[in-house]
């Protein structure tokens, strides 16, 4: 009788051990947790990761450039006994494939990359769906039908962004044009406040961005116009022109991930969530905005979560009106992932 | 059209000027500072939290300036009286301001403050075309009173003589009765604290607001002015402008939808130094108004010969 309750309780402490790991995660940030954009949101995620009960502990290393530096930052990780480590900025891909080969028992999620391995998976939210719904409302609020966009750098992640977001606001108002102006950078709030400025001296009344700072958001609210941030809520920063902002909710995901992990179910692959999980989402909508264009993006938030609006189906056509993705035809992930031609309605130049 | 170009042109140039003008005043007694941009962001983090908590923005300008004069001392001690070597000493503090206000920063990320309001000038400021110089806010009128101060000082005062033979030549400076050290030692004072302005100017009026490292490089571009200018503080007031304007401006062309490549316009100011710099090595050592003598060199009286 004895030996029986004792081996009984070895199988179940054997079981449940197996059952939910412990866990001890780490995060690798391209940026400073202080930014106010990309890692500051990725920073929300692990506090919200943190509350898993099987999740022991968390650590971050921000700032961490990408390239060899990152190896020696993951490895390190790896070799703390860290046994789910995030990587989050798209320079790090090689790095993390390279060290999970040392580290087999550890599972690494690497962020906005294109490679798996045996313990690698990679992760992404489809931003541009958002991007798409904030594009109604800001076709829906503008007088002069002229909408600036700050961007950073021409790559697919930012023009698939413009994009969407162009093609949302000629969803509501087709005489509408986004204006872009590049900076050439992530992170620079005073480069980005005058790029703000010259498109609202050119007549732009609603702008919005992909940067990694506010500063486009405080250069439209001083001259009284609206705008759209980016990231996370950035209402603060605009009490009174801000509209809404794409944001990301990367604790779902984070904790999806962590879960899996714990239970063992894992699985390396390549992850690409949207509204439906909510790991990409609109923060609070003003009240400004019109009853009947909030109605319109509920509408086709609904669409979109139920795969009925892929948001990039025909017909597409680019800056010189040439058809690009034919009526009935839906761009493939691998053609979202490597996106270089602007829609029709977008004005600026993307330098090949 | 040409309003808004001198607008963006000044505002944008105003905290890389203040950095420069630091910068030319610290390298005239013979003391080289690359910790402008940790000093800058240093002013930035100061002026932003002081105008925060106090809701005064001259409080802010007023303790960047002080703040950032005494972490400027660092600089000062370890240079002028530890004689450390001063590239050293000035990589280490930018790397060191960095960290600080990343470190000290943090509670400011996504706070607000406003800014700091425009002064127009009643008559001038209906000047056609020219009237928007004097619809600036005070800092940059001060960048200007400054600016002639400095100049006066560095060149129709017996002081300022004493200053530029300090750091010309400290062994006639000591000869002459002149108190090498304390003169080195209250420019870097003074000197930081102007630095400090540049960067509270960032971070209270231009972008009225705080995270990390958003001198993004200012503070080194202000390192390369004061070659740029061949230490003279007029020349910095135009490489500055020039700077900050083809910076700034560069956006404006590409809102309008013109077709220049902004890599080549971004490339100007990088290689109007490079000119500069051949031009005035052609110039030779004759110029007076070039590089001081002893820059970078720690002086010890026991070495006079």
């Amino acid at each position: 009788m004895f030996k029986k309750i004792l081996l009984l309780f070895f199988t179940v402490s054997l079981f449940s051990a197996v059952y939910a790991k412990d866990l001890k995660v780490g995060f690798v940030y391209v940026g400073p947790v202080g930014d106010g954009g990309w890692t500051y949101a990725h920073d929300l995620g692990r506090k919200e990761l943190e509350k898993l009960p099987f999740v022991k502990e968390t650590r971050y290393i921000e700032s961490v450039p990408e390239g060899a530096d990152s190896t020696r930052v993951i490895t390190n990780l790896a070799q703390k006994g860290y046994n789910l480590i995030f990587t989050t900025s798209f320079g790090y891909m090689d790095p993390t494939i390279e060290v999970a080969k040392k580290f087999k028992d550890v599972s690494f999620m690497h962020c906005s990359g294109y490679k798996t391995s045996e313990n690698v998976g990679n992760y992404f939210g489809r931003m541009y769906q958002a991007r798409y719904l904030s594009g109604i409302i800001a076709g829906g609020m503008t007088k002069s039908n002229i909408i600036g966009y700050v961007g950073a750098h021409p790559i697919p992640e930012v023009i698939r962004g413009i994009n969407a977001f162009t093609l949302g606001v000629r969803s509501v108002n087709p005489k509408a044009v986004v204006k872009v102006v590049w900076t050439n950078t992530w992170y620079d709030p005073g480069t980005e406040r005058n790029a703000a400025e010259s498109l609202l001296d050119v007549g732009a009344d609603v702008l919005t961005m992909h940067q990694d700072t506010p500063s486009t958001l405080q250069a439209a609210e001083k001259r009284g116009k609206y705008s759209i941030g980016y990231n996370s809520d950035m209402k603060k920063y605009a009490p009174n022109g801000f509209l809404t902002a794409p944001i990301w909710n990367w604790g779902v995901l984070y904790k999806e991930i962590a879960t899996q992990v714990s239970k063992g179910t894992w699985k390396p692959e390549s992850i690409w969530w949207g509204l439906e999980k909510k790991v990409v989402d609109l923060s609070p909508i003003s009240k400004k905005v019109d009853k009947k264009i909030i109605e319109k993006v509920s509408a086709e938030r609904k669409n979109i979560e139920q795969g009925k609006n892929k948001i990039f189906t025909g017909p597409i056509k680019d800056q010189s009106g040439k058809i690009v993705v034919p009526e009935g035809k839906t761009m493939t992930d691998a053609e979202l992932l490597s996106m270089n031609f602007f829609v029709e309605g977008v004005q600026g130049t993307i330098k090949k | 059209m040409i309003e808004i170009i001198i607008d963006t042109t000044i505002r944008a140039g105003t905290p890389i000027f203040f950095a420069t003008l630091g910068a030319i005043l610290m390298e005239k007694s013979g003391i080289i500072n690359l910790g402008i941009e940790g000093l800058m962001l240093i002013g930035a983090l100061s002026g932003f939290f002081f105008t925060y908590s106090s809701g005064n923005p001259y409080i802010g300008f007023l303790m960047a300036a002080i703040v950032t004069s005494l972490v400027g001392t660092i600089h000062g001690v370890l240079t002028i009286y530890l004689r450390g070597n001063q590239i050293v000493s000035g990589l280490a503090l930018t790397m060191f301001g960095t960290g600080v206000t990343a470190l000290f920063g943090k509670n400011m990320v996504g706070e607000t403050i406003i800014g700091l309001d425009r002064m127009p000038v009643i008559f001038l400021k209906s000047i056609p075309y020219l009237g928007v110089l004097f619809k600036q806010d005070i800092i940059v009128y001060f960048s200007i009173v400054l600016l002639i101060l400095i100049h006066l000082f560095l060149h129709k005062t017996s002081v300022g003589l004493n200053l530029r033979t300090v750091g010309e030549n400290p062994y006639a400076a000591d000869n002459a009765g002149i108190n090498v050290n304390m003169y080195r030692f209250i420019t870097v004072f003074i000197s930081s604290g102007i630095v400090g302005i540049g960067g509270a100017y960032l971070s209270v009026s231009y972008t009225p607001l705080w995270i990390e490292n958003m001198t993004a490089g200012r503070g080194w571009i202000a390192v390369a002015l004061v070659i740029f200018s061949s230490w003279d503080v007029r020349k910095a007031l135009l490489g500055s402008y020039l700077f900050g304007g083809i910076a700034a401006n560069q956006l404006r062309l590409q809102a309008i939808g013109t077709n220049i490549s902004v890599q080549l316009l971004q490339m100007l100011p990088y290689i109007f130094t490079i000119i500069v710099l051949i031009l005035s090595s052609f110039r030779g050592e004759k110029n007076s108004s070039s590089q001081p003598e002893s820059l970078g060199l720690p002086y010890d009286r026991e070495d006079r010969i």
